[in-house]
């Protein structure tokens, strides 16, 4: 009897009526595969491929499990590339290797959502390595289908890294050489290491028992996910007749007789775990984090009684002498007494250690280059600062140098320098730390830049210790009367450098 | 109420009032207080905040927040940007939204982490594989810092396609007065997004078109909207331009610096003045020929061997000399070098 | 002859001609015909005795819709099997 082979192929004299139908394509496969280019009522995998099977297991999980309406499907790169051609749930294609970091982006975005990343062994287990660890490591709540046919079969049949001992493929000619290529990676094992994971196992498509065992694991991935439990991963050791070069029927069978003895099947992983959290729940608005504390804005001069047009200040010294600090206190003072400021550091390794410096404009127009090249007023917390940047003070500027003396052979003609020995004073009230804040108290009183008041202001927004604020109070006017006691100044920095 | 505030940290506050609640970066000088103010405000507002293990795993989790329809970002500098091309290129072709922040420093390799702007090429003319655009920001204050990044969210969406920020150590590591007042900004509706909606479920995010024919139809659906962005989106800065004879270009800090090198020129009579590109891609190309057309002579600036100069070049196309001045390695040249630049430039004009 | 548990269909359209059914079988009541399809393959087929309606055919084949798997309606089933409608799986 020659039958046309075309439509259901049904067996002429078993009729299925009185019959019911048990199992069929699931709803969550597309009736008609529309985003497939052509032969759109078939998949593009090819005979005896192992993704078809795993394909058919997650669509009949989701089905089962009601949650075809809240699952996103992230599809990889490798032969799996076209996974959202078939799966009738939202799909989100990406780059290979990042499918876990993709879903992780996507699950933090929709919490409550089912969110799968599907991958084979070159894009999770090569160029994704670091991806699925931390995933993994961070308890992400996705689930990963990880299949492992130990080959590259998009690119046509190169090495993966879960490719076998003496296996060969075009990139591994003569078979995997551990001393060239290293050993078959085992990824259900290295990332049972973590704590994170709630779900890890290893199944096969290498004989019915295990083509069920891999249904059930599927399934319980997805409950998983649909309870919020955690991080859920399946490694699915899968045939891949083509590359391999073997008849479908044979290529299940090296599954069971080459794989399985390499990667062993096994429940790696299976139990609740209750992450700690550390979150307060969100208590805070935009706007109170965007408009800054509300502090009281101390003027006590108009920004036009200022006496200069402009002062650039640059302010050095070691790492933890306060040198930052004090440039941002000098820089919120002349904000709040209405002044145009600018302050930009030094930064990077030098303010862990070594030396730092920062440069300041305080400036009743418009700032322009934030970089202060020729300071009015240089404070140099060393000696090594002191030497670094006398030279650039601005002619008939003034240098504020932290020690009681210059050094012997230390001479400069263009500015004037006052000798305070900030750190032993601070010592002396408590505290070598509060050094930069006498340095403040001098700066103010040598210069009369800024208001001390707005000083005491600023300490005040920023020091929440009552006792710390005392001595900061201590300093500043340690600072200033030391100025007024033992230095006669009567130079002060001018905007065209020079003084009066 | 002013207040006095780091570049970097500027940039999440005006993501949060553009309505991002997502970050994922990765730190790096001198870009990591971006990453850390986004550490300690986003939880306190619901939003999501994730370290990642790498630059290229961030922009992915970006790319994954994008897709979902969050207004999302992250921020890094050189050798972040460069793991993060990828993505980028991805983000681009599967027209996602999202802001992307580079505070640049000097490279090449590791280099250094003194300001450069030696990002240009790799972040207004592409950077990652296939023809696709990036919309380019360059603020150069703290209070642009944070307004450009609101706005680049805004761009991001209208365009759907990642938009830059791009700015440099200086700018990211200066405090400046911010000024800053919560305002409501609405985010555009995205039926394309896939949140795992009933309503959602046909979407798909993807840049992949087997078909060449697809693709080239996709390519052009993204050169349009990119020929909109140069008709509608181009920002720029003029300083002193009006009977300028000698026209100087630059941006970011280095516009800072020419801005206060121009005022010191024009005191000593030189009839000079400052063209800055705020977008650099669109680059603001016709207001630039405009510019130039009424002066002899352009002068650029950069902290580069010359980056933004050849866009300067094709903007002018010959009609005007265009001569280059750059700073490489950290250095960033000071008011006085840029005025004795600027005084040789004007002594060679007829 | 009496009505077989379960019975089976495969739609040559989807169907590739792996083989796989054919190796899984229980009962061993499938094979390929001899004929190909208009794909080239030779695709699978229910013999038409023994189909137990297991569904193992089903989860092995890895096309999402080639193969339907049917049992005996229940009443049919009583009747058939006496009351004792296994199930494989």
């Amino acid at each position: 009897m020659a039958r046309e082979l075309v439509g259901i192929n049904a067996h002429p004299e078993a009729s299925t009526d009185g019959y019911e139908v048990v199992h069929s394509k699931s709803e969550v496969f597309y009736p008609v595969y529309e985003r497939k280019t052509d032969l759109k009522h078939q998949t593009h995998y090819c005979a005896g491929c192992g993704h078809g099977v795993v394909h058919k297991l997650i669509a009949e999980a989701i089905e089962e499990l009601g949650l075809q309406d809240r699952t996103i499907l992230v599809s990889p790169v490798g032969c799996s590339v076209f996974a959202y051609y078939y799966f009738d749930v939202g799909n989100v294609q990406v780059a290979h290797g990042r499918a876990p970091a993709a879903a992780t982006g996507l699950h933090r975005a929709c919490p409550d959502k089912v969110v799968i990343a599907y991958q084979g062994d070159g894009d999770l287990a090569a160029i994704g390595t670091a991806e699925i660890i931390h995933a993994a490591n961070r308890g992400e709540k996705i689930a990963v289908f990880f299949v492992n046919n130990a080959i590259y079969g998009m690119t046509g049949g190169q090495m993966a890294p879960t490719t076998l001992v003496d296996q060969k493929s075009t990139t591994s000619p003569w078979g995997r050489r551990p001393v060239n290529e290293g050993f078959p990676l085992h990824m259900a094992e290295m990332l049972s290491s973590l704590q994170a994971p709630v779900y890890i196992e290893r199944v096969a498509l290498s004989d019915n028992k295990n083509i069920m065992k891999a249904r059930r694991a599927v399934r319980k991935a997805l409950e998983l996910q649909r309870d919020g439990a955690g991080f859920s991963f399946v490694e699915i050791l899968s045939p891949c007749p083509t590359i391999w070069g073997k008849d479908p029927v044979e290529a299940k069978r090296w599954v069971a007789e080459k794989m399985i003895p390499n990667f062993p099947l096994e429940v790696f992983r299976d139990h609740k775990i209750e992450l700690p959290t550390n979150n307060a729940p969100p208590h805070k608005t935009v706007a109170e984090l965007i408009e800054g504390k509300r502090e009281e804005a101390a003027a006590p001069a108009p920004a036009s009684a200022h006496h200069y047009r402009e002062l650039g200040i640059k302010i050095a010294g070691f790492g933890g002498q306060g040198v930052l600090l004090l440039g941002q206190l000098l820089a919120e003072m002349g904000m709040r007494e209405g002044l145009e400021v600018s302050w930009l550091p030094s930064y990077g390794p030098e303010m862990r250690s070594g030396s730092a410096h920062c440069q300041v404009w305080l400036s009743k127009e418009k700032i322009g280059s934030p970089l202060v090249s020729h300071p009015q007023v240089l404070v140099a917390m060393n000696e090594m600062s002191l030497r670094k940047f006398a030279s650039e003070v601005a002619p008939g500027g003034i240098i504020l140098y932290g020690r009681d003396q210059l050094p012997e052979d230390f001479t400069i003609s263009q500015a004037q320098v006052v000798c305070i020995p900030a750190s032993e004073i601070a010592d002396r009230l408590g505290s070598a730390k509060v050094g930069n804040v006498v340095m403040v108290g001098a700066l103010l009183e040598a210069t009369e830049c800024l208001h001390t008041t707005t000083a005491m202001k600023v300490l005040e927004a920023k020091v929440k210790n009552a006792n710390l604020l005392e001595l900061d109070r201590q300093a500043l006017e340690a600072g200033r009367i030391y100025i007024d006691h033992h230095v006669a100044v009567g130079a002060v920095a001018q905007a065209d450098g020079f003084t009066q | 109420m002013r207040q006095l505030c780091k570049g970097n940290i500027a940039v999440i506050k005006g993501a949060l009032l553009a309505g991002c609640r997502a970050y994922y970066g990765y730190p790096i000088t001198p870009a990591s207080e971006i990453a850390e103010a986004a550490a300690l405000f986003f939880p306190e507002i619901g939003g999501t905040f994730v370290q990642a293990e790498s630059e290229t795993a961030s922009i992915n989790m970006v790319y994954g927040a994008a897709a979902a329809g969050m207004r999302v970002m992250t921020a890094s500098s050189g050798p972040g940007l460069s793991l993060m091309q990828e993505g980028i290129s991805y983000l681009a072709g599967a027209e996602l939204p999202c802001v992307i922040v580079d505070v640049m420093r000097a490279g090449p390799g590791l280099g250094n982490i003194a300001p450069e702007q030696s990002d240009y090429f790799a972040m207004v003319k592409g950077g990652g594989h296939g023809n696709y655009r990036n919309l380019v920001l360059a603020p150069a204050s703290v209070q642009e810092m944070a307004e450009l990044t609101i706005l680049a969210f805004d761009l991001a969406d209208k365009y759907r396609n990642p938009a830059i920020v791009l700015t440099d150590g200086y700018v990211g590591q200066m405090m400046e007065p911010l000024d800053l007042e919560y305002r409501e900004i609405a985010a555009p509706e995205k039926p394309w997004a896939v949140k795992g909606t009933p309503e959602t479920r046909k979407n798909f995010v993807s840049s992949i078109y087997l078909e060449a024919d697809d693709l080239e139809a996709h390519q052009r659906r993204m050169e349009a909207k990119y020929i909109r962005a140069q008709q509608n989106e181009t920002r720029y800065e003029q300083y002193h331009t009006e009977n300028a004879e000698l026209l100087v270009v630059g941006y970011g800090i280095v516009s800072r610096v020419l801005r206060s090198a121009v005022d010191e020129a024009r005191r000593l009579g030189i009839k000079v003045g400052l063209f800055r590109p705020i977008t650099l891609w669109p680059f603001p190309t016709e207001q630039l020929k405009l510019a130039a057309a009424r002066t002899q002579k352009v002068f650029v600036v950069e902290l580069s061997n010359g980056q933004m100069v050849e866009d300067v070049r094709l903007a002018l196309n010959g009609t005007r000399p265009v001569e280059f001045y750059g700073r490489v390695g950290g250095n960033v040249p000071s008011v006085e070098e840029l005025v004795e630049k600027i005084e040789e430039q004007s002594a060679a004009l007829v | 002859m009496g009505q077989a548990r379960g019975n089976i269909t495969i739609d040559i359209e989807e169907c590739k001609g792996c083989g796989l059914c054919v190796e899984c079988c229980p009962p061993k009541c499938l094979e390929l015909a001899p004929e190909l399809s208009r794909y080239g393959a030779h695709p699978a087929r229910y013999s038409g005795e023994g189909c137990t309606g297991c569904g193992i055919c089903f989860y092995c084949c890895p096309e999402p819709g080639a193969i339907i798997v049917y049992r005996l309606a229940p009443l049919k089933a009583v009747a058939a099997q006496g009351g004792d409608h296994a199930t494989a799986l």
